[in-house]
């Protein structure tokens, strides 16, 4: 389609000096063949000059029988600007990792190239591949199209949010599982979850592969399934003093910055007190040739943490220390664990409430109670250091202290 | 006891929705606790629940809306498409 009509845009002009890609000029060219992109141009312009937003946000829109994957957005200009006059997102579900071949890529442009503005974020923070900008009579055509290539939409609202993962096993020998063929189980396994909203507010899941976690899911992740290992860290004693004779100070880029201190290096050996390991990954990155995560490798699972929306931010907690996935995954005892946090969280949370201020109200001590846990030494930050954790059972009524 | 048939729950799910329409914004979570009340723990459960909505919605009786949290609605036209 031509695009006649041209605007003026001397303040999003400015946006398109130095070096660094920019936005301004993707949409301007979009713009050459496509009216909404051009009318975004004229209205983003006209928001400059005013310092005034022209959005406003819609509630209802989607496809029918989801209740995710569709933001609504109007712009309050829609004389002015009659091409987007509608601008609803959509958010289609990425595959595990973010591979694709160059054909699904070209397949995913043209489906929104006739139906949207062109405009695409690959990838928003919900890991989701996000279309910026269609019309609510679109909404069905470009769902239908998605389907027949084997797309999904994602989530949104208050339900299980598209699970994303790092690249895991595909690209990186720090994976201590398949991040990637477990997103793609739990995407599966909460299929329900995921279109039809029926919680007090959103749920993510993010895996990483090993403690670099790589999707920041630690603190992005109201589920966090971030790879570890239980043994002892594989060390290529040959390659150490490789990377010594080539100039890595050992003692002070390593042992010195190790949060366990539990390194030693006499120049010729490097000795790890594996059980003081914080696991944090930081001798591994500095010398990869030489180290490696042990072998006996699986997960820590963490819930709770969130980006400050309603309430300020908040890290994850660990809920269970250690769990090996593999195949068959439906065999594995974590979904009763979730299904049981879902009901109470169901049950008990407040409307917009994430799970992990759920658990601040409540109390860490209630919910894992509730949710049938056993207290552990690894739920608790800095377990030798911290003097408000009490371990009842050491210290029993009437028993005498020997040490 | 035998549950009662999802139809039924869904009509009388609807009509809890369309009679408070403007008055009330109801959550799945919401419409199950309620159903439960109504009929009772061993009439209708969690997953009659669940299966009572999706009948609604894929049907499109009533569509699921956002507006900060996800609720579920008659279906209507939103002040912001004006
Ligand atoms: C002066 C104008 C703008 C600035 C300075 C700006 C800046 C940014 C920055 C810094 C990010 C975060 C990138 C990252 O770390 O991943 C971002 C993300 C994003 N921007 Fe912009 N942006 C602008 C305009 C726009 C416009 C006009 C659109 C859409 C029409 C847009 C859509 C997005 C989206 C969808 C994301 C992704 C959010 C996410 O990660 O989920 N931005 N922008
Ligand atoms: C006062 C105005 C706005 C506020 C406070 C706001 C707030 C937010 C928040 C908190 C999120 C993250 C939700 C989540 O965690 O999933 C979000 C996502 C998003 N917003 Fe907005 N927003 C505003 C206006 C807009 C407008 C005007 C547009 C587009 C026309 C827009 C497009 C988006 C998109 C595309 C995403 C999802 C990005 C992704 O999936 O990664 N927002 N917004
Ligand atoms: S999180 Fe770990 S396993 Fe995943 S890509 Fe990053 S370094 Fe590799
Ligand atoms: S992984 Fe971290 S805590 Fe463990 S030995 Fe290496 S630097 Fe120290």
């Amino acid at each position: 389609m031509a695009v006649d009509k041209k605007y003026a845009t001397p303040l999003l002009d400015e946006l398109e000096k130095g070096e660094w890609p920019s936005f301004v000029k993707e949409i301007k060219s979009s713009a050459e063949t496509n009216p909404m992109a051009n009318d975004l141009l004229g209205l983003l312009e006209q928001s400059y000059t005013e310092k005034k937003g022209h959005w406003k946000h819609g509630g209802i829109v989607g496809v029918m029988g989801y209740g995710g994957g569709v933001i609504g957005r109007y712009t309050d200009l829609s004389e002015k600007f009659p091409s987007i006059s509608h601008f609803h997102t959509m958010r289609v579900n990425q595959p595990s990792g973010w591979f694709y071949t160059s054909e699904a890529l070209r397949t995913l442009c043209d489906i929104w190239d006739a139906h949207g503005s062109g405009l695409t974020n690959m990838h928003g923070s919900t890991g989701d591949i996000v279309f910026l900008g269609t019309r609510t009579e679109d909404l069905e055509p470009v769902f239908n199209k998605l389907t027949n290539a084997g797309f999904d939409l994602g989530g949104s609202g208050s339900d299980v949010r598209t699970p994303s993962c790092c690249c895991g096993k595909a690209r990186c020998e720090w994976a201590c599982y398949d991040t990637m063929a477990l997103t793609h189980f739990i995407t599966n396994k909460f299929q329900d979850e995921l279109h039809r909203p029926a919680f007090p507010y959103k749920m993510k899941f993010k895996m990483s592969g090993c403690p670099n976690d790589c999707v920041a899911s630690i603190a992005r992740a109201d589920i966090s399934i971030i790879g570890t290992w239980r043994d002892e860290i594989q060390v290529d004693m040959a390659k150490v003093r490789e990377y010594a004779d080539n100039g890595t100070d050992i003692v002070k880029e390593i042992a010195m910055m190790c949060p366990g201190k539990c390194i030693e290096w006499d120049g010729k050996k490097l000795d790890i007190d594996n059980g003081s390991c914080r696991h944090c990954m930081h001798c591994i990155n500095v010398m990869p040739k030489a180290l490696a995560p042990g072998k006996d490798r699986g997960a820590v699972v963490l819930v709770g943490s969130k980006a400050p929306i309603v309430e300020g931010a908040l890290l994850s907690s660990v809920m269970v220390p250690f769990i090996k996935f593999e195949e068959p995954f439906e065999e594995s005892e974590l979904w009763e664990l979730i299904e049981n946090m879902w009901d109470l969280w169901c049950e008990d949370g407040k409307n917009r409430e994430r799970i992990g201020e759920f658990i601040q109200r409540v109390g860490m001590g209630n919910f894992l109670d509730a949710v049938g846990l056993e207290p552990q030494a690894e739920m608790v930050a800095h377990p030798r250091e911290n003097p408000y954790i009490f371990y009842e059972e050491y210290f029993e009524e009437g028993e005498e202290v020997t040490k | 006891m035998a549950q009662i048939p999802v139809l039924e729950l869904a009509d009388a799910m609807y009509k809890m929705v369309k009679d408070t329409m403007g008055m009330k914004k109801w959550k799945a979570t919401d419409l199950q606790k309620a159903s439960i009340e109504m009929f009772g723990e061993d009439k209708v459960d969690k997953q009659l629940c669940k299966d009572a909505i999706k009948e609604l919605v894929n049907n499109g009786r009533l569509v699921y809306t956002y507006f900060g949290g996800s609720y579920i609605e008659v279906p209507h036209v939103e002040g912001a498409a004006n």
